[in-house]
């Protein structure tokens, strides 16, 4: 056996035998050329898609006047006589439902994130982590569905004046679809957090409440707030739900128990409806696209901001 | 490595203190598991007050193990079972109604790696004073100056308090964590090979420290480094396969011991 004369083996001769040794030269220049079209695609698709935005968005201010786009509080684009396309109340009607969700999911997601995180055993964390999962890849349209027949209703049972289609079923639907979001990204950020960190602060007598909120909380605070925020972007932009169960009543007010109509959902009604091609109501999606894609680029532009600056170094 | 010679040997002053010294940790037939791993095997140690207890062995002997025990620090790996008695100044630290958190404020541990949390050096060193319920920002200055003082590392930060404690190099955020601890004046200091990721002269400085801490406190430190157990320690506990093999006064351990195993090992034959 060969083995048995190790001397005989040269590792650094059988590695120079290697024999492809120009064929790998040429593919390693090669590789990251490809890597770098592929990479392209996507980039130069998500700028046609802003510039597609830009122009037809452009074309609608040349018909109706900018500042009163953004500052009226009247959204009558279907009115035969004069259509109004004041853009607030649709603003307003996507901030009650971003409001709502906020309160619901932000509270829920964190503590969830902390039990997950600090409290749950191995095991109790292999089981609830995939559900979470699984529930955020749940499509919206069912969430929807969900909000109008089975919250509304009991919203209606204890609040007999809410209207069936309302600002606030829809919004805490929207809250319950962005929990496992905020769960888990939060949990991902409290889990890495060193557990010598934890331990110092044990062995200096805290308990694992103190523990979790006054050691783990802040180190993982920067990712807590990117994925909360990220969330919100979510819920800004969120659509099936608010378009099943909010109904579409533009209205400037902060009642929450009304029909409302938000930026999504007025997309949702044009493209669905017959406005025809070229009409100010078809360009008038790009407008309200638009804003609404400026929103989510700000609430992502934060995000980028706080996972920076509050990032507490170790 | 057998020539080591103790400095400052003041063997007549220490046996008249001996005498009334009382046990701070009197460990009875200790046995602990992790899982099936018999890991520390019928420990006995009688713990003496204001003194240095070194903690020697070869790597995998269960030195942070016991070391762990002694704050039940160890329950934070849920696999352990442990049996036998700790008394922690006469008390059982096992018992079901002994709070955990209330011997961890009386003992006190340093790591083996610097653990600072990701804060200012201030707020590190408050940590410990506000979750046991000191909020007087007066006081609490108070706290944080002594306690860096005790860590001689106050000169170094003083002018930086407000700055993250991860600024600071290794070993004056080892001196932090040592800061930290003593912030709410403990009974006990443990630690974990405190100086092992130090270099030469922070080494130095965390052994000045220990010597001056010992006025106040008593300490149980883990090392690796014979010169150190014999420079800093009163006594020494060889251990060896999850066994005390020997536990004595530090000189003794050092150029005369009983067992035949502690010489081959601080002689350097194996471990
Ligand atoms: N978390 C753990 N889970 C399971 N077994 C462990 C764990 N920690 C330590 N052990 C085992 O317990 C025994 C003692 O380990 P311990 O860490 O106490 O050794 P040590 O004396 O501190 O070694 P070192 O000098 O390398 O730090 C070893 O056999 C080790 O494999
Ligand atoms: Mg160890």
């Amino acid at each position: 056996m060969a083995m048995n004369e190790p001397q005989q083996i040269s590792v650094q001769e059988l590695i120079a035998q290697k024999s492809n040794r120009g064929l790998l030269a040429f593919t390693e220049k090669l590789i990251p050329k490809i890597l770098f079209l592929i990479a392209s695609v996507s980039v130069l698709t998500t700028i046609g898609i802003v510039f597609t935005l830009i122009f037809e968005t452009v074309t609608f201010f040349t018909e109706v006047n900018i500042f009163g786009f953004l500052t009226g509080t009247e959204w009558y684009p279907f009115a035969n006589s004069t259509p109004t396309y004041g853009i607030l109340p649709l603003v307003v009607g996507t901030l009650k439902i971003t409001g709502i969700a906020i309160l619901v999911a932000v509270p829920i997601g964190i503590a969830t994130a902390i039990f997950l995180s600090e409290y749950a055993s191995d095991r109790v964390r292999r089981f609830i982590k995939p559900i979470l999962e699984v529930l955020a890849g749940v499509p919206t349209i069912v969430y929807g569905f969900f909000a109008l027949t089975f919250v509304t209703p009991i919203l209606r049972s204890i609040y007999p004046d809410i209207a069936i289609f309302n600002a606030l079923s829809p919004g805490i639907v929207v809250g319950i679809m962005i929990i496992p979001m905020i769960a888990s990204l939060s949990e991902d950020a409290m889990s890495s957090v060193p557990n010598a960190m934890r331990d110092g602060a044990y062995a200096l007598g805290a308990t694992k409440l103190e523990v979790a909120v006054k050691i783990v909380l802040p180190a993982a605070l920067s990712g807590i707030v990117a994925s909360t925020v990220l969330a919100i972007s979510r819920a800004i932009g969120e659509t099936m739900i608010v378009a099943v169960a909010a109904g579409s009543t533009p209205g400037f007010n902060w009642d929450v128990t009304g029909s409302i109509q938000t930026m999504t959902a007025y997309i949702v009604q044009v493209t669905t409806g017959d406005a025809g091609y070229g009409t100010t109501i078809y360009y008038s999606i790009y407008a309200v696209g638009f804003t609404l894609f400026l929103f989510t680029l700000a609430m992502n532009m934060l995000a980028q901001f706080i996972s920076k600056r509050f990032r507490e170094e170790y | 490595m057998t020539t080591i010679v103790k400095p400052e040997v003041k063997t007549a002053e220490k046996e008249t203190v001996k005498k009334n010294k009382s046990s701070v940790y009197k460990t009875e037939q200790l046995n602990l598991w992790y899982g099936s791993n018999h890991a520390l095997k019928n420990i006995d140690l009688d713990i003496k007050e204001n003194e240095v207890t070194a903690i020697i062995g070869p790597s995998g002997c269960g030195k942070s193990t016991y070391i762990k025990t002694l704050n039940r620090m160890i329950e934070t790996i849920p696999s352990v079972k442990t049996s036998g008695v700790i008394n922690y100044r006469d008390k059982n630290i096992f018992d079901k109604e002994y709070q955990v958190e209330e011997l961890r404020t009386k003992v006190g541990m340093v790591f083996q790696k610097p653990n600072p949390f990701p804060k200012s050096i201030y707020d590190n060193i408050a940590y410990g004073p506000r979750i046991h319920g000191i909020k007087n920002k007066k006081i609490l200055d108070q706290i944080v100056e002594k306690s860096l003082r005790g860590a001689a590392i106050w000169d170094e930060v003083k002018d930086r308090l407000g700055e993250n404690a991860y600024g600071l190099s290794g070993g004056q955020q080892q001196r932090i964590c040592i800061a930290r601890c003593l912030a709410i004046e403990p009974d006990v200091i443990l630690m974990d090979e405190p100086t092992s990721a130090l270099d030469p002269i922070s080494t130095l400085k965390v052994e000045e420290l220990v010597q001056d801490l010992k006025k106040d406190y008593s300490i149980i430190i883990v090392t690796h480094n014979m010169q150190q157990a014999a420079r800093i320690s009163d006594k020494t506990a060889f251990f060896l396969n999850g066994e005390v093999v020997e536990f004595d006064e530090t000189d003794k351990i050092f150029s005369n011991p009983s067992d035949e195993r502690t010489e081959d090992y601080i002689s350097g034959r194996f471990g």
